[in-house]
C-alpha cells in the first residue's frame, strides 16, 4: 500500500463513544444515510469531516475563521486524473505526483480509488481534504448498502458525491478546492458513466471522457484525438495511460511514469465485473507501447 | 384503594425470562459454525428478502432469531457502530468482541429494566484475519455471552438441534460437509429441508475486502445435492419426502411476533 498523503490530519471529530449501541428515537433516526449518523453522533463541538458540514457559506456571505482565501500554506495538491467510457465499461487513471507548491511532496500518492464495487472515484485538488472525502463516500456507499440491503443507483452515488463537495464549499472558498470524477458501471443500462463535479458541488454527466487537474487540460486533449465509438477496455487502457503521458510532459504537477523507482500510474477499470486495478506491470507494458509509438513518429515534435 | 401487589424480584426475573424464551422458541432455528475456510450461518427462513444474517463489517456478520424487528433493529444499529468505529479509527480496529459486549449490555439493561424483554437471541460471527481462530458469540435475551469455536444453535428447539450438530461437526471440515450438518441437524430425523426454506451466508476470504457472501438458492441446492451421493453421512436421514416446515412464520415474515 502506497503512502497516503492526509492521512495523518485524519479527523478524529467521529470519535463517538463507543460503549453504547447507537440507537435512535423514531424521528430521530438517521436511517442508511452514514453522514447523517456522524452528524446525531458527534461529541458536542466536535468538527464534522470534509464534506459532513451540514451549514455551507452563511447567509451574510463572510469569510469563516482562519486563512483568508486562497492562502492556506503547505497544502499539498494532487494532480491529473482521466476517465474514459469503453465498450463495456470505464477506465479511470491518475497519475501519482503531489505538490507543494514549486515542491513535489509525494511521488506516489494514489488518486484513484474504488468507491464500491461497480464505481471509482479519482481526486484532484487539495489532497487531504480529498482523500478524506473518499473515506467518507466508501463508508457512506457502504453503509446504504448494509442498512438497506441493496446498493445505491449509479444516478445516486453520483448525487451523494455531489452533495459532499457542496458541503466543502466553505473549505474550497480557502483554497481548499476538492474536485472529484466519478465513474462506474451502470448495473441498470449497462454500460460505464462518467460524472463530473464543480465547487459548488454541481454534477454533469460527460458523454464518453473528462480529465480534471491541472494537467487535465492537456490529458484530455489527448483523449480527444484519438477517441472514438466502442473502443475495447485495452485500446481504453493505452488511451488513458498516453493521456497521462502528454499532461506529465507540459505539465511541471503530473509525475510521468517513473522507470527507476517503478512508479507507475493508477489504471482502474470498472464493467459488470466490478472495479479491477491493473498491476504496475501491465501499465508499465503500456507505457512502454506510447512510448515506441512516439519514437516511431520521431521526437514527437518540440515547441 | 387497590394495594399493589408485591411480586418478589426473583419472580418477575423468572416471568421475564419464560416469555422471551417462548417467543424465541416458537420461531425458526440457525446454526452457526466454523469450517475449513470460514464460518458458515444456515438459518431455517422461507422468505427470501426479509434476511435473518446479515454483514455487519469486512469480517463480521449477523444472525438473529426471534421478532424480526427487534433482531433488525439490532441489526441496523450493529452497522452504524461498526461503521462509525471503523471510520474513527481504522477498519482493522473493528472486531465482533467488542460488538457483541455492546449487545450484550444493551439486551440486559432491557431485560432488566424494561417492561418486556427482547424475543431475540443474536450471533456475532468473526472471520481470523489470518489463522482459523473464527469467533462466535452468542447473546442470548438476557445479555447472557457465550463464546464458541465450534458451533452454536440459536432459537427453535436447541437442544435438540445442538445434540444432533455435536454428532456431526468435525473441526476443520468443507463447506459442502458443514452445510449438509447443519441442514440435517436443523430438520431432524422427519423433515427434509429444501434450498428455499434456507438462507444460507458464509465468511470466507476472497479477492475482496469485504468477505461476507450469500449463498444462493442454485449454489446451496448444488450442495444438498451431494446428499443423495452414497456414503454420505447425512444420506440416511435426508431420503424422506420434503415435509412441510412449520408455518408459525413467527420469525420468517411477519414482524407481528407472538400474539
Amino acid at each position: 500500500m502506497s503512502k497516503r498523503v492526509g492521512s495523518e490530519q485524519r479527523r478524529t471529530s467521529a470519535n463517538v463513544a463507543h460503549m453504547t449501541l447507537p440507537l435512535f428515537p423514531s424521528g430521530g433516526d438517521p436511517g442508511p444515510s452514514f453522514l447523517e449518523l456522524l452528524r446525531r453522533t458527534r461529541l458536542a463541538g466536535a468538527q464534522l469531516p470534509v464534506g459532513a458540514n451540514v451549514e455551507t457559506v452563511s447567509a451574510s456571505g463572510h469569510q469563516p475563521r482562519g486563512f483568508p482565501a486562497g492562502l492556506i500554506p503547505g497544502v499539498t495538491h494532487g494532480t491529473t486524473v482521466v476517465a474514459l467510457r469503453y465498450d463495456n465499461g470505464v477506465v479511470v487513471a491518475g497519475d501519482r505526483r503531489a505538490t507543494e507548491g514549486n515542491v513535489i511532496a509525494h511521488r506516489s500518492i494514489e488518486k484513484v480509488f474504488p468507491a464500491d464495487k461497480h464505481s471509482a472515484v479519482a481526486i484532484s485538488g487539495a489532497a487531504g481534504s480529498a482523500i478524506e472525502m473518499v473515506r467518507l463516500f466508501q463508508t457512506q456507499l457502504e453503509h446504504y448498502e448494509k442498512v438497506e440491503g441493496t446498493c445505491l443507483s449509479l444516478e445516486g452515488k453520483a448525487n451523494q458525491l455531489g452533495q459532499m463537495v457542496s458541503a466543502n464549499l466553505q473549505m474550497a472558498m480557502q483554497g481548499l478546492v476538492v474536485i472529484p470524477l466519478f465513474a462506474g458501471y451502470d448495473l441498470r443500462l449497462k454500460k460505464g458513466r462518467i460524472f463530473t463535479y464543480d465547487v459548488t458541488g454541481g454534477r454533469f454527466e460527460e458523454t464518453d471522457f473528462h480529465a480534471t487537474g491541472s494537467g487535465g487540460r492537456d490529458a484530455k486533449n489527448t483523449v480527444k484525438l484519438s477517441y472514438r465509438e466502442r473502443l475495447g477496455r485495452e485500446e481504453a487502457v493505452e488511451l488513458a495511460v498516453a493521456a497521462l503521458y502528454e499532461a506529465a510532459d507540459e505539465d511541471t504537477a503530473t509525475g510521468g511514469p517513473d522507470a527507476i523507482r517503478g512508479i507507475y500510474p493508477v489504471v482502474a477499470t470498472v464493467d459488470a465485473d466490478g472495479y479491477r486495478r491493473l498491476d504496475d506491470a501491465e501499465v508499465a507494458e503500456h507505457f512502454r507501447s506510447v512510448l515506441e509509438r512516439r519514437r516511431e513518429r520521431g521526437q514527437g515534435g518540440a515547441s | 384503594m387497590t394495594m399493589p401487589y408485591y411480586v418478589a424480584p426473583e419472580q418477575v426475573m423468572k416471568d421475564r425470562a419464560e416469555y422471551a424464551q417462548k417467543g424465541i422458541a416458537r420461531g425458526r432455528a440457525l446454526v452457526g459454525t466454523t469450517y475449513g475456510a470460514g464460518v458458515l450461518i444456515v438459518a431455517e427462513n422461507p422468505s427470501s428478502t426479509l434476511h435473518k444474517i446479515s454483514e455487519i463489517y469486512d469480517r463480521v456478520a449477523f444472525a438473529g432469531v426471534g421478532r424480526y424487528n427487534e433482531f433488525d433493529q439490532l441489526r441496523v444499529a450493529g452497522v452504524r457502530h461498526a461503521d462509525t468505529k471503523g471510520y474513527a479509527y481504522s477498519r482493522e480496529d473493528v472486531d465482533a468482541r467488542s460488538l457483541a459486549n455492546v449487545y450484550a449490555q444493551y439486551l440486559g439493561q432491557v431485560f432488566t429494566h424494561e417492561m418486556k424483554p427482547l424475543e431475540v437471541e443474536i450471533l456475532v460471527a468473526e472471520l481470523d484475519p489470518v489463522g482459523t481462530a473464527h469467533q462466535l458469540f452468542h447473546i442470548a435475551y438476557d445479555g447472557t455471552v457465550a463464546d464458541e469455536q465450534r458451533f452454536t444453535v440459536l432459537g427453535g428447539e436447541a437442544d435438540a438441534i445442538t445434540r444432533r450438530m455435536a454428532e456431526r461437526f468435525r473441526q476443520g471440515w468443507t463447506l459442502g460437509e458443514a452445510v449438509l450438518a447443519c441442514v440435517a441437524s436443523l430438520s431432524g430425523p422427519t423433515r427434509t429441508l429444501k434450498a428455499d426454506d434456507l438462507e444460507v451466508a458464509v465468511l470466507e476470504h476472497g479477492p475482496w475486502r469485504r468477505t461476507f457472501r450469500r449463498v444462493g438458492d442454485d449454489e446451496l441446492a448444488l450442495l444438498l445435492a451431494q446428499v443423495e451421493a452414497p456414503g454420505s453421512p447425512a444420506s440416511a436421514e435426508g431420503a424422506g419426502e420434503p415435509v412441510s416446515v412449520d408455518e408459525s412464520g413467527h420469525d420468517a415474515g411477519e414482524p407481528a411476533g407472538p400474539a
